[in-house]
């Protein structure tokens, strides 16, 4: 089911949450709102749901105008951040209250058989009568997605999903949810702070800032060619050098960056850590070593140019340093914002 | 630095044996001095002429009727106030509307208002020199000095017990719940029953049963609007009253007694809801709860 926003406004009370959005969410696709606290994507998704209801603008499911049909009626999976199962019901009874309260009448059996072929995709077979709070917080969260897949919802809505849950369930959840979702193929929306996550499970990313879309595309996009530095910025770590540009060119020590369309003046180039290098002799910025990070996956510099800014770079984990050798560092790739 | 600590007990504030000791038996003397005994002494005043006369007591024909009304008003004005307190409680933590603190605040007055002053005001509006008095008259509905009277006097001094006891609840449990259940499908009044209302029902239950305490033992406000017609418009408490007036200082304790029972009852049948509930395996916690809300 295609589901497409055009210029939704909601506001509370005086605070514009969502100003003007317009999106189309391809059927099938599993497409990630991502922007920092505040942004307005957890709005978005409410209203898609019609737990809200926009003040301005109209949500389609597929032809059909739903802006004005109620949560109730409007036959989307809901997943709240932090699962929101009756404490009261054990999974089992978690899972089979859609059904139960459908206007469709399903028999006992029927609807017992459901609920067992949902715990097996969830993987959770065997905790039918545990309750909500026996379980852990990542089998809460495959039970809400289990209870909202089986009212059988035209659109998957996930707020958060993964929120609540600590690094290593998280990742491995990610994977699972994109496994369902490709087995299942339903529309899938869901909402994230986190730009890790965003990329690693959606075909694409609306990224927000402020209640507006700043850029939306694949993840190839979104990471090769952000539309500002704010979405540069969010994406991941980010080195700021200070320069100026100049008939369609910036010049730094040791590069010269394209700077095309961009009038001649102040100017920001912002390079991720792997797009710097290091030398202890050549081209490049004069800097000092601040400090030498180890991690599993590689070795990192903060360094400081004689200008004072701080860069983080990545560097191959054969080169040792300590804090205060001097050394350089060139700018492989970076992109050019005016300043 | 000296250890307050105690051997095999981990250290907490104020955790000295003295401390300990001396707020223990504090609170023992107090509620031994405050609550238990003068209960105590009721229950030996009534037997005090011994069991027949407590019985002949009770069979008087007044004392009956003052029971009876009683019971009656229990059953009538309980029930209203738990539906109007679950409807406030509702309102107040679901929905957002213009008023809704001013809705607060009326739901708190009856707590801060002397019951007196309730049944003066309904004096004023369905007494006969009142505000509807003279058209109630006219229709031949009584209103005052009757049943309805005492029932709508104590309806208006136990207002706030059921909401007061759900609001803080169901503030802290959100409406996360509620709009699952509703993305599931499930009407607004289907939402309520299976799921807004199994995990409040501790909370209703303390509520319903101060309420029914506090109406059965309602005195100022009924007092006033009942004009005490032994007989007729008694409630139990005003009979306690009367009685106690007429020197028959057995007979009040007598009747107080019951008094106290009903009230027992009220406690007995709560703790044994309570087990029930306790009993279940897996009970549901409202911890479980945490952190639903945004």
């Amino acid at each position: 089911m295609k589901i497409v926003l055009k210029d939704v406004v909601k506001e509370f009370d005086t605070f514009r949450a969502v100003r003007g959005v317009s999106l189309e969410i391809g059927s099938g696709q599993l497409v990630a709102l991502l922007g920092p606290s505040g942004s307005g994507k957890t709005t978005i998704l409410r209203t898609v749901a019609g737990l809200e209801f926009p003040d301005q603008g109209a949500i389609y499911f597929g032809d059909e105008d739903a802006t004005d049909i109620p949560v109730r009626e409007r036959g989307v999976g809901f997943v709240f951040q932090h699962y929101a199962l009756f404490p009261h019901m054990t999974v089992g009874e978690n899972i089979a209250f859609g059904m139960k309260v459908s206007k469709k009448a399903r028999s006992k059996q029927e609807i017992h058989a459901r609920v067992n072929d949902l715990l097996r995709l969830v993987k959770l077979e065997g905790l039918n009568n545990r309750f909500p709070s026996q379980i852990s917080g990542g089998q809460r969260q495959r039970v809400a997605l289990a209870r909202a897949l089986a009212v059988d919802p035209k659109v998957l809505l996930l707020d958060e999903p993964f929120g609540a849950l600590d690094a290593n369930v998280r990742h491995d959840l990610r994977r699972w949810l994109r496994e369902i979702h490709d087995e299942l193929g339903i529309t899938t929306l869901f909402v994230t702070h986190d730009q890790e996550e965003a990329l690693d499970l959606a075909d694409r990313v609306v990224i927000l800032d402020q209640g507006t879309i700043v850029q939306e595309g694949t993840p190839e996009e979104v990471c090769r060619k952000p539309a500002s530095a704010f979405v540069m910025k969010f994406l991941g770590d980010t080195n700021r050098i200070t320069a100026t540009a100049k008939s369609g060119m910036v010049d730094i020590p040791g590069a010269r960056l394209s700077a095309s369309g961009l009038a001649d003046g102040p100017v920001e180039v912002l390079a991720r850590p792997g797009d710097l290098s290091w030398s202890f002799d050549g081209e490049g910025i004069p800097v000092s070593v601040l400090r030498v990070i180890d991690r599993p996956e590689g070795r990192r510099f903060l360094v400081r140019t004689d200008a004072g800014e701080t860069l983080e770079l990545d560097v191959p984990i054969d080169i040792r340093a300590s804090s205060g050798d001097r050394g350089f560092v060139q700018v492989l790739r970076g992109n050019v914002y005016p300043r | 630095m000296k250890s307050h600590r105690i051997a095999g007990q981990p250290p907490r504030v104020g955790d000295s044996a003295v401390v300990r000791r001396l707020l223990i038996a504090l609170v023992l003397i107090f509620g031994t001095l405050l609550v238990l005994a003068p209960l105590l002494v009721i229950f030996a005043q009534a037997f005090s002429l011994g069991l027949e006369h407590f019985t002949t007591t009770i069979a008087n024909p007044d004392t009956r009727h003052a029971i009876y009304l009683t019971v009656v008003t229990a059953l009538l004005a309980v029930p209203i106030n738990t539906m109007f307190g679950i409807a406030a409680a509702w309102a107040i933590t679901k929905f957002d509307f213009p008023g809704k603190r001013f809705l607060l605040i009326v739901i708190e007055i009856p707590f801060s208002v002397s019951p007196i002053v309730a049944g003066v005001a309904y004096l004023f509006v369905y007494g006969l020199q009142g505000l509807f008095g003279p058209a109630l008259q006219a229709a031949d509905i009584k209103i005052l000095f009757a049943l309805p009277g005492i029932v709508l006097a104590s309806m208006f001094v136990t207002a706030p017990f059921v909401a007061r006891e759900l609001i803080p609840l169901m503030q802290a449990q959100g409406r996360e719940l509620e709009e699952a259940a509703t993305s599931l499908g499930a009407s607004g009044w289907r939402t309520f029953l299976t799921v807004t209302l199994p995990n409040i029902r501790w909370a209703l239950l303390y509520g319903v049963v101060l309420c029914n305490a506090r109406v059965m033992g309602e005195f100022g406000a009924v007092s006033v609007v009942s004009g005490k017609i032994r007989g007729q418009t008694n409630t139990l408490p005003l009979h306690v009253e009367l009685l106690y007036h007429d020197y028959n200082t057995v007979g009040a304790f007598a009747a107080a007694s019951i008094l106290t029972v009903l009230a027992l009852f009220t406690i007995i049948a709560k703790v044994l809801l309570e087990r029930q509930g306790a009993g279940r395996a897996g009970r549901p916690t409202l911890a479980a709860n945490k952190g639903g809300t945004q």
